[in-house]
Parts: structure tokens; sequence; C-alpha cells
């Protein structure tokens, strides 16, 4: 493999593709008002890591998502994907990029939601099918069948007529995640994927993740599932009152943090979580 | 009552009836292009696109029908624009059920989650393939009820174009009540015709409706 590459582009750095992380950030700030929701966030995601964002409700988790792929305007700072500014053209002072660059941004990231946010008047399959046909330009029936075979891989092929409405909501999350992955995203954002799911029915979602991390997929994921993150994660940033207070390691934050506010939520959190 | 003039006069209410059918229909399908356009101007267009479609949307509200048409048939004539009886009958009944229909879908549009629109926006959709897709088809579906209520309310409201003389139902009950000194009875059936073509819009719109609700 070594031989190979040095050969095949001998003038090549290992900079460029290597070096740039997939997501960076830099003093990120953001205010709704006088309410400062971001501070001065930094947080570095690279190829293939998986990210999780934890911490109490309200400090700022998915808010700091959204911004990176600027369904949510950030005030301060700058967001990079794959070195792109995200939502801001390079000029000084920037100014707000046109629809039209920021939907080439969103093409490479894909957006899984807390509430699924599947169209309803339009079936499993076709729900994975519509993006294809509106922003990838492909024609009907090869967006159906690339779509067929997305659903297949959450192991949903055999719903691919149903309605979401007849579908429950594990298995409307899938569909949410093949319409995400067909569009073969760089990146991949999750809102609390989980949290709007029966109990029972949270492992399925989970396990379709899993296999995504270990194909390599990108990920940062906002979540209340510490076993999840514990687990899969290769980097934990726990958020409080709009900072990040602890990041490294699952371990590191897990175990080995001092960060007394990050104690107290775990506390919190394996209070409720036993009987 | 004497209802063999019912009989006698009925080809000439039921081809009236018929004009009364296109006159509406037509009218309805004004009214629905010009209701989409003015809601999503006024939703996406900017300020100056939500202020002229607010003025328009309150004229047409708030201005009785019968005045509109008069002043459509009138003073289009004053500025060079010969108007046909039909023509400028079509038109009123257009542009006031387009203020209507425009406020049915911006109601409709609000019940429409916003994250419908997010997870199209997070693909990368571009906002005219979210208006057509995502928005519209979905504001159309809740408002069904609405629009079939909205054709009903404009079907009745087509009698009023017999004041400029085009011979639909109401026009041409006139006339033949005039003719033969029987206005009860020719009254009469015009109102059962007006009452069976409702009948039938409204089971029309529960069948749409059922559909739908299926998907």
């Amino acid at each position: 493999m070594t031989a190979v590459s040095q050969t095949a582009a001998p003038t090549r750095s290992p900079t460029a593709d290597d070096v740039v992380p997939m997501v960076s950030i830099r003093g990120v700030g953001k205010s709704f008002g006088t309410n400062e929701v971001l501070r001065d966030i930094d947080l570095t995601v690279n190829k293939s890591e998986v990210v999780c964002l934890i911490g109490p409700s309200g400090s700022g988790k998915s808010t700091l998502l959204r911004c990176i792929n600027f369904l949510e305007v950030y005030d301060r700072g700058e967001i990079r994907i794959e070195g792109t500014l995200v939502g801001y053209t390079e000029d000084t002072p920037r100014r707000r990029l046109s629809n039209r660059d920021l939907r080439s941004l969103r093409r490479n990231v894909g957006m899984v939601f807390q509430q699924f946010n599947l169209w309803p008047h339009m079936t499993a399959l076709e729900n994975v099918a519509e993006a294809l046909v509106q922003v990838r330009g492909m024609d009907k029936a090869s967006a159906a069948a690339h779509a067929g075979r997305m659903l297949d891989r959450v192991g949903l092929a055999a719903k691919a007529d149903a309605y979401p409405a007849r579908l429950s909501g594990g298995q409307q999350q899938r569909v949410a995640i093949a319409r995400v992955i067909a569009m073969e995203p760089h990146l991949m954002l999750f809102d609390e994927p989980t949290s709007a799911l029966d109990p029972e029915l949270v492992g399925e979602v989970l396990q379709v993740m899993r296999d995504l991390a270990a194909d390599g997929m990108t990920m940062v994921v906002v979540t209340h599932e510490m076993g999840f993150a514990a687990n899969v994660a290769d980097k934990v940033a726990f958020l409080d009152r709009g900072r990040i207070a602890a990041f490294g390691t699952p371990r590191e934050v897990f175990h080995e943090s001092a960060e007394p506010r990050v104690q107290q939520f775990l506390q919190t959190y394996h209070e409720r979580n036993s009987f | 009552m004497k209802f063999s003039v019912i009989l006698d006069a009925l080809p000439y209410l039921l081809e009236a009836a018929v004009t009364t059918i296109w006159v509406s229909l037509l009218g309805v399908l004004l009214g629905q292009v010009i209701g989409v356009v003015v809601c999503v101007a006024r939703q996406s267009g900017g300020r100056a696109a939500d202020m002229a479609g607010g003025v328009y949307v309150s004229f047409f509200r708030g201005v009785p029908l019968l005045i509109q048409l008069l002043l459509i048939y009138y003073m289009l004539p004053l500025i060079g624009i010969d108007v046909p009886p039909l023509v400028a009958s079509i038109a009123a009944l257009g542009l006031a059920s387009g203020a209507y229909v425009s406020e049915i879908y911006r109601g409709a549009l609000n019940a429409v989650p916003h994250g419908q629109s997010e997870a199209a926006l997070a693909l990368g959709f571009p906002g005219r393939s979210i208006w057509t897709r995502i928005l519209l088809p979905q504001a159309f579906r809740i408002s069904v009820p609405a629009l079939v209520n909205e054709l009903i309310l404009l079907l009745k409201a087509s009698s009023l174009i017999s004041v400029v003389g085009v011979a639909e139902l109401t026009r041409t009950s006139q006339t033949i009540s005039a003719s033969n000194y029987r206005p009860l009875e020719i009254y009469l059936a015009a109102g059962v015709i007006y009452l069976a073509i409702n009948g039938a819009l409204a089971l029309f719109g529960t069948l749409v409706e059922r559909r739908l609700q299926q998907a």
C-alpha cells in the first residue's frame, strides 16, 4: 500500500486530505438577544470520528449541532467543514452565503432529527428517493432503486411502500437515517435521535448508528444515551451553559474528569436510570 | 303550485345550471392559482410582496362581491378595456375567491410542522422544491375541508353575476318567471338544483379527503 501510493503520487504530501479536519469550530458564540447560548466554543472532529455532545437541557448542545449546517446562525467565531467556512463568505467583513452556496455545502452534511421529520405524504421509499431527485438530479427510476438499497441497509426493505404513519418510531428514524445516507454525506449530524422513542425502540436505532460508525462515517451526535457515548464515541464533549466544560475520550470525561458539573450530571443520570 | 311549469322550464334551467357550474369552476381555478401565488409571495417574497398581498386580501375580502363585480364590469370600459359579462364575472369570482384561498393556505401552512421544511433544507433542497414537493402538498391536504367550503360558497355567490346579464341559473329563473308569472315554482326548482350541485360537491370533497387520508 505504502509503496503504491508513493509511486502513484510521489509529489503528494500528507497534508490536504489527512490534516484538514472534517469539522473545525473556533471561538464560536451565539446569542438570542442578551442570552448567550454558545460561548467561545472550540471543537475539532476528524474524519471517521464519532463525537458525542452531552450535557443538561439548555446547555447549547442542539444549538451547536444546528450551527454546523447553518440551520442555526452563529454570530461569532468560525465553523469549517473540510476547510470550507460555514454560512459566510471568506471576505472581511464577512457576508452571509447565498442560498445556492449554502445548499452545496449542506449536500455533504446529513442531519437526523429528534422528531424524524419524515414527510407524511410520501412512502418510506419516496422519502428516501425524493432528495436524490430534487437535489442530486437523479431520474426517478434510479433514485427509487438506490433508495431501495438504502432501506435495505437499515433493515427496512419490507416497509418500502409504507407511509410514515404506519411505521413505529424506531422504523421512522431508521428511514430518516436511510434518507440521509442515500445522499452519501461526508458528515452526519444527529440531534437527539432516540429521545422521542419508546425505550424498547431505542436499541434498533443505536444499532444502525453503530454500524455507520463502524463503516467509518464521521458523526456528531447530541445524545442522552450515555451508554452509546461511552461505547461508540471517540470523543465526548460535555456542554454546560453554552461552554464546553469537559472534552476528551469517553474514559477521560466519564471517569477521570475532575469537573464537578460533569460528576453532578452523571450522578443525576445514574439516579434516574437505576431503580 | 303548478308543477307542470317546472317541467316545462326544466330544460332551460338545467342548461343555465351548466353555465353556473362552469363559470364557478373557472372562478375556483382562477382563485386557486391566485390564492397559492399570493400566499407563497406573502410568505417568501419579502416585505413589499407581503404588503401588496395584504392590500389585495383586505380589499377583496372587505368589499361585497356584488360591488366588486359591478366595479370590474363598469370601470374597465372607462379605461378602454371592454369586457364581456362572462369574463368580468369569472374575473370577479376568481379574484374574490383568491383572497379567501390565500388565507386558507396561510392557515394550513402554519399547521405544517417546521421540521418538515427543515429536513428538506438540511438535505440541500432548492427553495422551490421545498414549496412544491413538501409544503404545498401538505397544506393542500390540510385545507381540503376549507376548500370544499369555499367551492360551495363560490357556487352560490355565482348567482350574483345575474346582475350583469350572464344567463346562469338565477338569471334564467328570473327571466322565466317574468314571462310565465310563476316565480314560486321556478325559484323553488332553482333552489333544488343549487342544492343538488352543492350536495355533489360536498360528496366529492368527502371522497377526496378519504382518499388523501389513506396516504
